[in-house]
């Protein structure tokens, strides 16, 4: 298969990016984020820069990576990561656009790498549950019903990768909030700390993420499949924890 | 470089008593004066972040660095299948010791007695930590921790998140490691890669880092270093391992003057979705916990190697792992199941694509596994493992069985370390994959989170405090002239790397055509001729990527194609180690199967008069002549036996 790109190149932050323009061909076992290795070594063996893109685990765990492709956050094919996106996935489109994510929170590092540590900054302000090593009780003590930790773990899964903020219209990281606040809060441990959704929503308004006006686009690219129903579990949680 | 004596510091007395006692032993620092020490911690994964973590509660100042954007990525996320505790939960007659003796024997009797029975000990405390974290583990319906079987066991104590273990632990010690960067006992860098170790008289007392959005290089000085690097399954291209998993920090140390030990024993995991063509990146595990309910087969005859699994009748198909090992069947040790998997294919007998005029890979099969319970209750276990197989090999195992073929999944092998965890250099740690200690010549499944763990929230806070109270707190605002000399030394290399005299292929070609090389010499097998081959080779290849390396853009941004160079120019050392030990061990032993040393059987022969050592090398300034220490393992508790599981 032959396709035409177009890949976002932009040198910095303060640079003015463009789109340029790639011809390749591979076959339709290949991956996305391989393509692009081939594209790579084409461009340094013709003596030019190797397109930046983020990427590590190439299982569609770690989160790393974050391509829009063809306007789609994670591309074509539903609930699963870039990593994880297939050329035969593309079989019936001869031209690709390739973007980075965009919000305010996440400004370029360079061509389709963005910076994420805004979500750092939101884990660090609540997005655990205290416990000094060692003081842990026997974990038996405390048993949790089946549906609540299976209902945690479906929010614990969250991989950080932040397509949610780029599918927003308003850039928001309710979902990604909502996932971890859930996930923490539903269980008896994390019950302690009834501030942790003021918390992690004051910290996302304070890294410049929009609001949430319930488009539910972010459920869509989620490559977890986290609903937004861990929102209406969060907001609960709000007034709840409300003094 | 001088020469020492290699000093394991392993507790004497009553087995059970002696981590207790040593922690006894320790000296400790008084909470007012933690805060005036420094400590580094490279790596970020369970070992490091869960490390950090906890010395940051204990009131240390703390600096962490990883090289991807943030520490949540570190490769522990990918662990599928879970980790080991024996709380007996299952009252199926677990203990400490049984997982101890596991443990050992899993490791074919290469691992050091004292660590293996203080990693168990520690593994019920993991559980409970991780729980009260908020980690949501698998429970039953009555509220309980549920546990599955893993490989090399009889008891049932491995816990899980569904196929997500790794990945719900690491975010545990992550969010435990955000607090206390909150609080203000940790700096973290992200985007930074260890260039090198700075040493002042003999001690590390600080790194070189590389910033890699700015390129900017800067040294950072603490009173302790602490590598929780992961493992070098990289060397070999393709693997498991995620892209950017990197021997550079333990091998640039190793060159500094600690011992890196057993550099050969590098596992590999039967389970893995074979390679489908020329431009695979990486190699896709699928969990060894697949094994509990999947029937690995192949087909009888060589004619039926082409035919669709389901056209395959059930008397021309072989379950050799049932066939040859009745006893623990489709359970036994990965290193058994990866020949067994490769004699089959060897014999012609694979299944699934072509490379290079063979068919690599068997069938892993639910087809028994659903019927007898159900699509939903295989489903509920497995299925985000079926989904990713679906992704990759665009076939449904709901329908038609997966294919698999072994890959390098994990390297037990790295750097040497006595019971503290300190390496052959004073006031240098290793925890995690990145130090050799507590899984000999093979690792159970289950067992690198439980390791990982144990070294970061217990080991090492107790270890690390004790080499503290020996020292006094280095003034950190000064200038070193130490640490000037290793900055330069990092841009020299950098430089040299960036004007190769005569740049014509990517690094990436360098590293298929060094992996292809290493896959075939120190990989499932291991021969004489064949290693001693490949040592010429890898110098070769070696010598012509410091020549023609070709890195387009500059160093002083954000240079991925540069960041990559690096890390394959230390895979090239590494190599060549890990083949010379390979070829000094003359025996087999777990993963280390040397053709010599083979029964009629296919079983692997140890030879402990003369092997039941740890190998410990020292780099000598010439890459090709390492000296060889050896740490001679004694068994005081257990007796070395061959291992059997028929």
């Amino acid at each position: 298969m032959i396709y035409k790109l177009h890949v976002w190149r932009q040198q910095n932050a303060d640079s003015q990016g463009e789109f340029e323009q790639h011809e390749i061909d591979v076959n339709d076992d290949t991956s996305f984020l391989e393509m692009l290795d081939a594209l790579n070594e084409q461009l340094i063996e013709a003596d030019k820069e190797a397109i930046a893109f983020d990427f590590d685990c190439r299982e569609g765990i770690c989160g790393s990576c974050n391509l829009v492709i063809n306007g789609t956050p994670h591309g074509k094919h539903q609930a699963t990561t870039t990593c994880q996106q297939y050329m035969r996935d593309y079989a019936d489109e001869q031209e690709l656009w390739i973007e980075p994510w965009r919000a305010t929170a996440f400004p370029i590092i360079k061509d389709l790498i963005v910076d994420r540590t805004s979500f750092e900054k939101i884990i660090q302000a609540g997005g655990y549950i205290e416990i000094r090593t060692g003081s842990a009780g026997e974990a038996n003590t405390i048993p949790i019903e089946k549906q609540v930790a299976d209902a945690a773990f479906d929010s614990a899964t969250c991989i950080g990768c932040g397509a949610c903020v780029a599918a927003c219209p308003n850039a928001s990281a309710t979902l990604f909030v909502a996932a971890k606040v859930t996930h923490l809060s539903t269980l008896p441990q994390g019950r302690m700390d009834k501030k942790r959704a003021e918390k992690l929503l004051t910290a996302m308004d304070e890294q410049g993420f929009g609001g949430c006006s319930n488009y539910r686009e972010c459920e869509r690219v989620c490559p977890k499949e986290i609903s937004v129903s861990t929102i209406t579990t969060m907001n609960k949680l709000l007034y709840q924890g409300r003094d | 470089m001088t020469d020492f004596q290699l000093d394991s510091h392993t507790p004497k007395g009553n087995l059970e008593n002696r981590w207790t006692q040593h922690k006894f032993d320790l000296k400790i620092v008084s909470p007012a004066n933690r805060k005036k020490y420094n400590i580094i911690v490279v790596g970020t994964g369970l070992a490091g972040a869960a490390a950090a973590a906890s010395l940051g509660e204990m009131g240390y100042n703390v600096k962490t660095f990883c090289f991807q954007d943030s520490p949540r990525r570190a490769h522990s996320i990918a662990a599928q299948g879970g980790i080991n505790a024996a709380k007996n939960y299952q009252n199926d007659g677990d203990s400490t010791w049984r997982l101890f003796y596991d443990t050992i024997k899993g490791g074919d009797y290469r691992a050091r007695e004292s660590n293996v029975f203080r990693l168990a000990e520690l593994s019920t405390s993991i559980i409970d930590q991780a729980v009260a974290q908020g980690v949501p583990f698998a429970r039953e319906y009555s509220g309980y921790l549920a546990n599955r079987s893993f490989g090399g066991a009889q008891v049932s104590r491995t816990f899980y998140a569904r196929g997500q273990t790794g990945q719900q632990l690491l975010l545990g010690a992550y969010q435990a490691m955000s607090k206390q960067i909150d609080d203000g006992t940790i700096t973290h860098h992200s985007r930074s890669e260890m260039q090198d170790l700075i040493l002042i008289d003999g001690k590390a007392k600080g790194i070189v880092s590389r910033d890699l959005v700015t390129g900017k290089l800067e040294s950072h000085m603490a009173d302790v270093v602490v590598l929780c690097t992961g493992g070098y399954g990289n060397v070999f291209y393709l693997s498991t391992n995620a892209k950017g998993c990197n021997a550079s920090a333990v091998w640039r140390a190793h060159k500094q003057g600690a011992l890196f030990a057993n550099p050969c024993f590098t596992q590999i995991h039967p389970t893995c979705i074979p390679q489908a063509g020329k431009l695979q990146s990486k190699l896709t595990l699928m969990s060894e916990s697949l094994r509990n309910d999947g029937r690995i087969w192949a087909p009888k005859n060589k004619a039926d190697c082409d035919k669709k699994p389901e056209e395959i009748s059930e008397e021309d198909r072989d379950y050799f792992l049932e066939r040859m090992y009745p006893a623990f069947g489709n359970l036994v040790p990965r290193d058994i199941a990866s020949r067994a998997v490769k004699l089959i294919c060897d014999e012609g007998r694979g299944v699934g694509h072509d490379i290079d005029g063979k068919k690599l890979g068997v069938y892993l099969d639910f087809a028994k596994a659903i019927e007898i319970h159900g699509l939903d209750a295989i489903s509920e276990k497995y299925g985000n493992l079926f989904d990713m197989y679906r992704h990759i090999a665009a076939e449904d195992p709901y329908t038609t069985p997966m294919r698999i073929y072994p890959a390098v999944h994990y390297t037990m092998g790295g750097l040497w370390v006595d019971y503290n965890l300190m390496t052959s250099i004073d006031g240098l740690f290793a925890g995690g994959e990145a130090n050799f200690s507590d899984h000999g010549a093979n690792r159970l499944g289950a067992s690198a989170l439980m390791q990982g763990l144990a070294d970061g929230y217990f080991v090492l806070p107790s270890t690390v405090s004790n080499y503290l109270a020996h020292q006094k707190p280095l003034d950190i605002t000064r200038n070193y002239p130490e640490a000037e000399q290793a900055l330069q030394a990092c841009k020299d290399k950098i430089q040299q790397l960036m004007n190769a005299p005569d740049p014509q292929k990517t690094p990436d070609e360098f590293h298929r055509q060094l992996g292809q090389i290493i896959w075939n010499a120190c990989g499932m097998a291991r021969e004489k001729s064949v290693l001693e081959q490949s040592i010429a080779e890898i110098k070769t290849l070696r010598d012509q990527f410091w020549q023609q390396v070709k890195i387009t853009g500059s160093d002083e941004t954000l240079n991925q194609t540069l960041e990559r160079a690096g890390r394959i120019a230390d895979f090239f050392e590494l190599a060549e180690l890990m083949c010379i030990d390979a070829l000094t061990r003359e025996e087999s032993c777990g993963c280390h199967a040397r053709e010599e040393h083979i029964t009629d059987d296919g079983e692997a022969q140890r030879h402990d008069d003369d092997f039941s050592y740890v190998a410990a090398w020292q780099y000598s300034g010439n890459l090709s002549v390492p000296v060889l220490y050896k740490e001679e393992l004694h068994f005081e508790f257990v007796r070395p036996t061959t291992r059997n599981y028929r």
